[in-house]
């Protein structure tokens, strides 16, 4: 009947219950970024929550509001769960009042996440722009965690200054795993900076892949993904190995708001992982 | 649909319809009928069958809504009105949760609506489509909506098949009426001097068991075929599907979209008066202390500003995107989604644009190729 033949039931009684959570650390990301590190007020909840790299909680703040926020903690620890979040809208400038000890509400996760499992036994791309590097930090934990069982890791991150960079020891500590390739690039530098200078797409020519056994991750703007993946794909890689993160208006989280959709898909539900060949079409298309 | 059914029907004289009406209320329905109001009719309680808009009847046309008082006998003479049966499943404002604050500590109750039994008299087979359309959304995909289950539960519906088609209608080329062919419990069909009785489902049946009716005569039946053949048959409007959703989706960038964008006001009617829009938005309501907060959802509509937002960029900041969106989803993408139009030919987005912007219109001129649209808007 539909385009997505697997539909699975959630049958959580009602998706729209909100649990409280409280914030055990705030950790500062940069000027308006903050992580927070959550843990759920009910032990239950604490015990069963589970999440994929990639997918989304709905944040909420008492008498503000709801917000989708992607999770970038590891999956491996789920009861302890970061968001970092930027002050950008009415509810994350609220939200960057809290401190330590005030409590938020989850509901989540929500979304389909990063294909982890179809990547095993193959090289992994990842290539991030700007705060888009935080729904992959999850995938990239999941990664290592498993070193083994993937091939070649090559992480290719763009800011548009140095300040911009967040996770900065998380990349150094990555550097060191074998067979790990991590470039960094900013648009505007500084004395500071001894990376690449340029967009993201640039550090493409500094890394060889093999297309057949490679899958490549991509989140950040939608203009990078539009302007990386005819490149990806002239080197060879299909674009049925190519996923993207995508962002629309999430409101509800579970496909009935009608807010997040693009095109046929309703990106809360059906994404925010997306395989590049099924969105190709409507990426780049006006007002949709 | 027009085709007869297999099911047993009877007749009750219209003098003996108040029977219905009380054995639905005996048996603990609310019965919710269409009732005249403001200029137009609107679901609300009746008690007795005068409280149905007897001797009335509905003109629509695009961008217009008139109704008379005729004089005739017909209690079901008006179609309908700006409502579908929507708003009795899926709430114009939801109330979702009660928040409450102390010392930092946040707890959640869900406000769960009261389960009520309610008997709507009069929905139409293009409406009980769009019902059966909610349905799908709102209670057999991924995620399963408690709030909707619970009002859903209780309807008790009534169809009138239809004998008369407004200008504006074309269910028959949806394939959802003027028969309603599904999702009842009981459907009727006001002949003259009765009423013939269907029923489709065993509460409907039970129902009919405790009326005072008899078989319709083949007479009867074959004059009800008729009436409602014929209405099918006067319909003046039509939508091809044949080439949905593709056609439409590589109609992208066609010029017309400027052309109806100069036209379209961004409003929002078609889609509140929408048997099957279902966008809703959540809305936070803290009370003055700061210590207690309620969540709701409301209606939205894919023509506000605030529907394409995301973190200081609107993705849909033209009404040309906007109305694009709306047609669509509605036309096109809604198939990919849920395996049916979104649309179901009951002509209310058509009568309730303030200036008639016509989707059965607006999808040929979608279609045909550029140069054939820029000849006609050159003639309009």
């Amino acid at each position: 009947m539909t385009l997505f033949s697997q539909v699975t039931v959630n049958a959580a009684p009602n998706p729209y219950l909100i649990q409280p959570a409280t914030i055990v650390e705030k950790i500062r990301e940069a000027e308006d970024i903050d992580t927070y590190r959550l843990r759920f007020v009910d032990e239950q909840v604490r015990r069963s929550y589970r999440f994929a790299a990639g997918q989304f909680n709905m944040v909420y703040l008492f008498g503000v509001g709801e917000v989708a926020i992607s999770i970038v903690s590891d999956p491996d620890e789920p009861e302890s769960l970061d968001h970092t979040i930027r002050m950008v809208g009415r509810v994350t400038k609220a939200i960057a009042q809290l401190q330590p000890g005030d409590e938020l509400g989850i509901r989540g996760p929500f979304g389909q996440g990063w294909p982890l499992d179809d990547a095993q036994g193959k090289d992994v791309v990842i290539v991030t722009g700007g705060l888009g590097c935080a729904p992959v930090v999850g995938a990239i934990e999941y990664i290592f965690r498993r070193r083994n069982e993937y091939g070649a890791v090559k992480i290719l991150h763009g800011v548009k200054t140095p300040h911009d960079l967040l996770f900065r020891e998380r990349f150094d500590v990555w550097r060191r795993h074998p067979d790990t390739q991590v470039l960094l690039t900013s648009d505007q530098p500084d004395k500071t900076w001894h990376y690449h200078v340029g967009v993201v797409t640039e550090l493409f020519e500094q890394v060889v892949v093999d297309p057949a056994r490679t899958m490549v991750l991509m989140c950040g703007p939608e203009i990078m993904m539009r302007l990386g993946v005819p490149i990806l794909m002239q080197r060879g890689i299909p674009a049925t190995a190519i996923y993207v993160s995508l962002e629309r208006h999430m409101e509800c989280g579970i496909g009935l708001c009608g807010h997040c959709q693009l095109g046929p898909y309703f990106l809360c539900k059906d994404g925010p992982v997306m395989r590049y060949d099924r969105v190709a079409s409507w990426l780049g298309r006006t007002g949709v | 649909m027009v085709t007869q059914s297999n099911n047993h029907i009877d007749a009750i004289p219209k003098v003996l319809l108040q029977q219905l009406l009380d054995v639905l209320s005996a048996k603990g329905y609310r019965t919710v009928g269409p009732v005249v109001r403001d200029g137009s009719v609107f679901w609300d309680t009746i008690r007795q069958v005068a409280d149905l808009p007897l001797g009335w009847r509905d003109e629509q046309t695009p961008g217009r809504y008139r109704i008379e008082q005729t004089g005739s006998t017909r209690i079901f003479g008006v179609v309908h009105g700006p409502q579908s049966v929507k708003p009795l499943a899926f709430a114009p404002r939801e109330p979702l949760l009660t928040i409450e604050r102390s010392k930092g500590r946040v707890s959640v109750q869900p406000t769960m609506p009261k389960s009520e039994k309610v008997a709507v008299l009069g929905v139409r087979a293009c409406d009980l489509a769009g019902l059966a359309i909610q349905d799908h959304i709102f209670l057999k995909d991924a995620y399963r909506d408690p709030y909707y289950r619970i009002r859903r539960d209780g309807l008790f519906l009534i169809a009138v098949n239809c004998t008369r088609a407004l200008a504006t209608c074309f269910c028959a080329s949806m394939d959802t009426g003027p028969r309603a062919s599904a999702n009842f419990d009981l459907a009727l069909t006001e002949l003259d001097e009765e009423m013939l009785v269907e029923a489709g489902s065993e509460a409907g049946r039970e129902v009919v068991r405790a009326l005072t009716c008899a078989p319709a005569s083949p007479a009867q039946t074959r004059e009800a075929e008729r009436q409602i053949k014929a209405c099918a048959g006067s319909q003046t409007r039509q939508l091809d599907r044949s080439r949905l959703p593709s056609a439409l989706y590589d109609a992208h960038e066609h010029p017309r979209w400027d052309d109806v964008a100069a036209r379209c006001l961004a409003c929002g009617n078609c889609t509140m008066v929408c048997p099957t829009c279902f966008c809703h938005s959540v809305e936070e309501a803290p009370d003055l202390t700061q210590t207690g907060s309620e969540q709701s959802r409301l209606w939205d509509s894919c023509f506000t500003q605030e529907h394409g937002y995301i973190h200081g960029k609107n993705i849909r900041p033209t009404i040309k995107d906007r109305y694009r969106m709306w047609l669509t989803h509605k036309l096109a993408s809604w198939i990919d989604q849920f395996g049916t139009s979104g649309c179901v030919g009951c002509g209310r987005c058509i009568t309730w644009c303030p200036v008639g912007i016509d989707l059965t219109e607006e999808l040929p001129a979608l279609l045909n190729s550029t140069t054939q649209v820029k000849k006609e808007s050159i003639r309009s």
